[in-house]
C-alpha cells in the first residue's frame, strides 16, 4: 500500500485506484501522473510497481517507448513544434530557432532555470494550419515570428496558459467540399435506431451491399471485419476506434473527432449491436488530447439521453459504452496490433499474425478495430441505405473519401470527394497549377509526378488514408524523400532487425547523399536497403518506410544524381563535420577551426 | 494416417498440426538459421533472420504455422542474401569484436555469419555507446554485444519468474534494461541456475571466470557448424553451464556427423 507519509506515492496511489490498479492501464496512468508530476521520477516508479504491481522493467519498458513520456525533467512549457515536411516548408525550424534564441535554451534540452523546453515531434496534424507547435499539450497554430515573440514572452513572465490569448491556439475546422460524411445526416440515436429495426444480420448485410472498406488505407471489406469478430469465439467482443493519426500530413480525423463525434460513436455502437460487444474504446492520439475533453462530453450526453450504458434505446440487454484511451507520441500505435498492445498498456509493437484481432485482439478477445472515418460511414450507411452510398465512388471503392489537403496550394484543408477523384481535380480545386508533385498518403504513401496526375483516388489505384501533400516546382523532392526517411526511423518501434537498423542506415545514406559525400555505390546500398526493409520487415512500417525513396528515384532522378557527386567510394565519416561538436563547446566558427577543405 | 507434410526445399518435412515451419524443420533435423528463436520459448519472429520464401513471399519461419502443401523455399541464394544482410546488420548495429570476445567460437551471430558466408559487413558501423555492466558477482553483462533477441526477456519472464530483462526504449534507441532502480543486474535476483543466464546467443551475458577455459579453435562451432549442431540440441549455445533442472533438454547427443553441405 502507499506509504501515507510519502506525498508523491499517495498521490501515485491516487492515480492507480482510479483505475482499479489494472496493470492494463500503464499508460494511462502514465500519462495522468505525468500531467501532474512533470515527469515520471524514478520515485514514481517505485510507487507504480507496488500499486500495479508490475516489475520496473516492465514500467520502464513502456514509459520510454512513448515520446510523450519524460524519464528526466522537462520544462513548465513544454513547446514541440510539428516536423512535418509541410510545417518545414512553411518555415517551422527558422521559428523554433527563433524560440530557442529568445528563450537562451538548446533545442532538446530544459533551460536552466526548468521553465522551458523546446523540441520537435513527429506531425501534429496542423498541416493546414501551420507550422504549428503544442505547448503542455494544446495546439498553437499558425506561427509566425510575431507570434513566437509573443509566446517567449508570455513563457519568460511565467503567464499561466490559460491566460494567453485564444486566438494562439484557434484550431480551424478548414473544411472545403462536403459530400456524404460532412454533411448533417441523421439526429444522434437515429442510425442506431436503424441498426436495430434492420437486425444485426440485416446490418451486415447493408454494411456488405454498401461494399464499404476501411478508411486507413488498407481496404479490408468492413462488413467481412465486423462478422468475422462476430462469430469467432470468445468472452468478452470489442470496438475499437483508431484515433491515432499519426500519418504526416493525416487531418481529417482531426475533423471528424472535433465537428462529428456522434456519428462516429453511432458507427461504434452499431457495431457493439451487431457484435454484442459491451465495451468500446477509442484511443485517441496524444497529439489530439486537446480534443478529449469534448469528446467526453459528448459520451456524457449520449449516457444521458439512453445512447450508451444499459439498455440503449430501451432493447434489453443492449449494454455498452465508450472509453477514451490516450496515446502518447508514437506512430507505430496506428498500426492495428500494436495499437491494441497499447490500449493494454504496453509498448506498441505490432503483434505476429496470425491470430487476426477479430480472432484474438483486446486481451485476447475478437475485436473490431476501425478508422475514425470508415465508423463514421458505417453510420451513414446503416442509416441511408446502401444505395445511397454506393451511387457515389467507382466499382471497388463505393462512397466518399475525406482528403488533408496541405503544402503549396492556395486553399489547403479537407476536402470530401467521390472515390474516384483524380490528382489534377483536386489540385484545381485546392489552387495549385504549378504543382511539381503530390504525396498521396502520407510518407508511406505515393509520390505522383505531375506526368500521373490523371490517376485517381480508389482502391484500384491511388489507395489513401487521406493525406494529400502538394509540392510546387521550387520543392528538392530529394530533401522530401530524407524528411519521411528521418520520420521512420525516428518511429520505427525497434522490434524488428530490418526495420530496427535499416530505416537508420537508410538515414544515414540519405544523409551522406545530402551532405554531398555520395557516390554510386551509396546509391546501390540505398537501392537494396530499400528492397530489404520491403521484403523484411515485420509490419507495414518498415515495408513502406523505404516508398518515398523508392517513388523518388524513379520519378525525380536528377534530384539523386546531383548528389552523387563522387564516382570513387567517400567514407561517410567526415572530420570538419565531426568537430562541429568542439565548435559548438568552445563557441567559435572562425575559419581555423575549421579543417581546410581539399582542393 | 499420415501426417501432413509440406516442402523444404523440394525435400518433404511433415509435422504436427499447430507447429510452425521452423520447429518442423528443425524436428526432421533441417536447420533454418535463427537468432531470437528458442525451442523452450514462445517465438518470437524479431530478428527476421528465419524468413523462409512461401508463395514469392518471404515469411519467419519461427512465427509461420506449417501448412499442409506449402512449398518452402530456405537454402536458395535469394533468401540466404536477405539473411546475410539481416546479420551485416546487427554487426553493425551494436560493437561486435569476435576476437577479442569470450564467446568467439560459442557465439550464434558468429556462427550464423560464418554459415551465411558473410564476409565483412556492406555497411557503415555505428559504433553506439553502450556500457558494460560488471555489479554482478557471477556474470558480466556487456550491453555492446546485445542483438535484442529478448531471449533473456522471455526466458527470465516466462521461466525463471522473474522479470530480470526488459527492452527500453524505441528504434536504434532500443536497449536491454534491468529490473533494478539502480539499473544494475547485481542489485536483481539473477542467479546461474537462472534459465536467462543459459540463453543468451552472443556475449552479452557472459558468466565470470570462465575465460578460455575451452581453448579458442575448439568451441561448439569451431569443431561444427552452427548448421549441424542445431539439428541436434536445443539452439542455444550453452557454454560451460549445465541445464537448470527445470528445463527439460530435447535432442540427441552431438554426434560428429559428417558436414552436410549447406548451400
Amino acid at each position: 500500500m502507499a506509504n501515507p507519509t510519502d506525498p508523491l506515492a499517495s498521490r501515485v496511489h491516487e492515480v492507480c485506484a482510479k483505475r482499479g490498479h489494472r496493470p492494463t492501464e500503464l499508460l494511462q496512468v502514465l500519462i495522468e501522473l505525468q500531467d501532474q508530476e512533470g515527469w515520471i521520477a524514478p520515485q514514481a516508479i517505485d510507487a507504480l510497481q507496488m500499486q500495479l504491481a508490475l516489475p520496473r522493467s516492465k514500467i520502464v519498458a513502456v514509459a520510454s517507448f512513448y515520446a510523450f513520456l519524460n524519464l528526466t525533467p522537462r520544462g513548465r512549457y513544454q513547446v514541440s513544434f510539428s516536423d512535418n515536411i509541410t510545417d518545414r516548408h512553411a518555415g517551422s525550424l527558422e521559428l523554433c530557432e527563433q524560440l530557442c534564441r529568445e528563450l537562451w535554451v538548446e533545442r532538446g534540452k530544459v533551460s536552466e532555470d526548468g521553465l522551458v523546453s523546446v523540441d520537435l515531434t513527429s506531425c501534429i496534424g496542423l498541416c493546414d494550419q501551420g507550422p504549428a507547435a503544442l505547448i503542455n499539450g494544446r495546439p498553437l497554430t499558425r506561427l509566425d515570428a510575431a507570434r513566437v515573440s509573443t509566446i517567449a514572452g508570455f513563457i519568460r513572465e511565467g503567464r499561466a496558459l490559460a491566460d494567453w490569448p485564444t486566438e494562439l491556439f484557434v484550431v480551424e475546422d478548414g473544411v472545403r467540399r462536403r459530400e456524404r460524411l460532412l454533411q448533417p445526416a441523421f439526429a444522434p440515436g437515429e442510425a442506431l435506431a436503424a441498426a436495430i429495426t434492420r437486425g444485426a444480420e440485416g446490418t451486415l448485410r447493408e454494411l456488405e451491399a454498401s461494399r464499404l472498406r476501411g478508411r486507413g488505407g488498407a481496404g479490408f471489406a468492413t462488413a467481412a471485419k465486423w462478422s468475422a469478430a462476430r462469430l469467432a469465439p470468445g468472452e468478452a467482443r470489442y470496438v475499437v476506434a483508431n484515433g491515432d493519426e499519426g500519418e504526416p500530413g493525416t487531418f481529417k480525423d482531426r475533423l471528424l473527432l472535433a465537428r462529428h463525434p456522434q456519428e462516429l460513436f453511432e458507427g461504434m455502437s452499431i457495431a457493439a449491436w451487431v457484435l454484442g460487444a459491451r465495451q468500446g474504446l477509442l484511443y485517441l492520439r496524444g497529439e489530439y488530447r486537446h480534443l478529449q475533453a469534448a469528446l467526453e462530453a459528448v459520451l456524457h450526453a449520449r449516457r444521458e439521453s439512453g445512447l450508451l450504458g444499459r439498455n440503449i434505446l430501451g432493447v434489453a440487454g443492449f449494454d455498452f459504452d465508450i472509453a477514451v484511451h490516450l496515446g502518447a507520441g508514437a506512430y507505430i500505435c496506428g498500426e492495428e496490433s500494436a495499437l491494441l498492445e497499447s490500449l493494454e498498456g504496453k509498448r506498441g509493437t505490432p503483434r505476429l499474425r496470425p491470430p487476426f484481432p477479430v480472432t484474438r485482439g483486446y486481451l485476447g478477445q475478437p475485436t473490431v478495430v476501425n478508422n475514425i472515418e470508415t465508423f463514421c460511414a458505417a453510420a451513414h450507411i446503416v442509416f441511408a441505405g446502401a444505395p445511397n452510398w454506393t451511387a457515389l465512388g467507382t466499382a471497388q471503392s463505393t462512397g466518399t473519401k475525406l482528403l488533408s489537403v496541405s503544402g503549396d496550394c492556395a486553399r489547403p484543408g479537407i476536402y470530401e470527394y467521390p472515390f474516384g477523384v483524380s490528382v489534377a481535380d483536386v489540385l484545381a480545386d485546392c489552387g495549385a497549377p504549378e504543382a511539381q508533385a503530390v504525396q498521396v498518403g502520407g510518407p508511406s504513401g505515393h509520390t505522383v509526378p505531375r506526368g500521373q496526375f490523371a490517376r485517381r483516388m480508389s482502391f484500384e489505384d491511388l489507395s489513401t488514408a487521406g493525406a494529400f501533400l502538394v509540392f510546387d516546382q521550387s520543392r528538392d523532392l530529394f530533401e522530401v524523400a530524407r524528411n519521411f526517411v528521418h520520420f521512420f526511423a525516428h518511429e520505427s518501434c525497434g522490434f524488428c532487425t530490418p526495420c530496427r537498423v535499416g530505416t537508420a542506415l537508410l538515414t544515414n545514406l540519405m544523409d551522406k547523399l545530402a551532405h554531398g559525400h555520395g557516390s554510386p555505390q551509396d546509391f546501390a546500398r540505398i537501392e537494396s536497403l530499400n528492397h530489404e526493409l520491403k521484403t523484411l520487415s515485420h509490419c507495414g512500417l518498415g515495408q513502406s518506410a523505404c516508398n518515398p525513396v523508392l517513388d523518388g528515384i524513379a520519378h525525380f532522378r536528377p534530384a539523386y544524381d546531383r548528389r552523387l557527386a563522387h564516382q570513387a567510394f567517400v567514407p561517410a565519416f567526415d572530420l570538419d563535420r565531426a568537430l562541429a561538436t568542439a565548435r559548438a563547446m568552445t563557441g567559435r566558427d572562425d575559419p581555423a577551426s575549421h579543417l581546410e577543405r581539399q582542393g | 494416417m499420415n501426417a501432413p507434410v509440406f516442402t523444404l526445399d523440394r525435400v518433404e518435412i511433415s509435422f504436427a498440426p499447430g507447429q510452425s515451419i521452423l520447429q518442423a524443420a528443425r524436428a526432421a533435423g533441417r536447420y533454418i538459421p535463427h537468432l531470437c528463436f528458442h525451442p523452450e520459448l514462445k517465438a518470437h519472429g524479431s530478428c527476421r533472420v528465419c524468413m523462409v520464401r512461401v508463395a514469392g513471399r518471404l515469411l519467419p519461419a519461427c512465427a509461420t504455422p506449417a501448412q499442409p502443401g506449402m512449398v518452402v523455399e530456405s537454402e536458395v541464394p535469394e533468401v540466404q542474401q536477405m539473411r546475410r544482410a539481416l546479420v551485416e546488420m546487427l554487426f553493425v548495429e551494436g560493437n561486435h569484436f569476435c576476437p577479442s570476445c569470450e564467446k568467439s567460437g560459442d557465439c550464434q551471430l558468429q556462427a550464423t555469419a560464418y554459415h551465411l558466408g558473410m564476409l565483412a559487413p556492406q555497411f557503415d558501423y555505428f559504433y553506439p555507446d553502450r556500457a558494460v555492466d560488471a555489479s554482478h558477482p557471477e556474470f558480466l553483462l556487456d550491453f555492446n554485444r546485445c542483438i535484442l533477441c529478448s531471449l533473456c526477456v522471455r526466458a527470465s519472464r516466462d521461466v525463471d519468474g522473474k522479470n530480470v530483462f526488459g527492452l527500453s526504449g524505441r528504434g536504434l534507441r532500443t536497449r536491454l534494461t534491468v529490473n533494478a532502480a539502480s539499473g544494475r543486474l547485481g542489485d536483481t535476483d539473477f542467479a546461474v541456475g537462472d534459465f536467462a543466464a543459459r540463453v543468451c546467443p552472443v556475449g552479452a551475458i557472459l558468466k565470470k571466470r570462465q575465460g578460455f577455459q575451452v581453448p579458442l579453435g575448439e568451441r561448439t562451432y569451431d569443431r561444427h557448424s552452427i548448421a549441424e549442431i542445431d539439428q541436434h540440441a536445443p539452439a542455444q549455445s550453452l557454454g560451460e553451464c549445465a541445464p537448470g533442472p527445470e528445463v527439460p533438454m530435447g535432442g540427441a547427443p552431438i554426434s560428429r556427423a559428417p558436414r552436410r553441405e549447406d548451400t
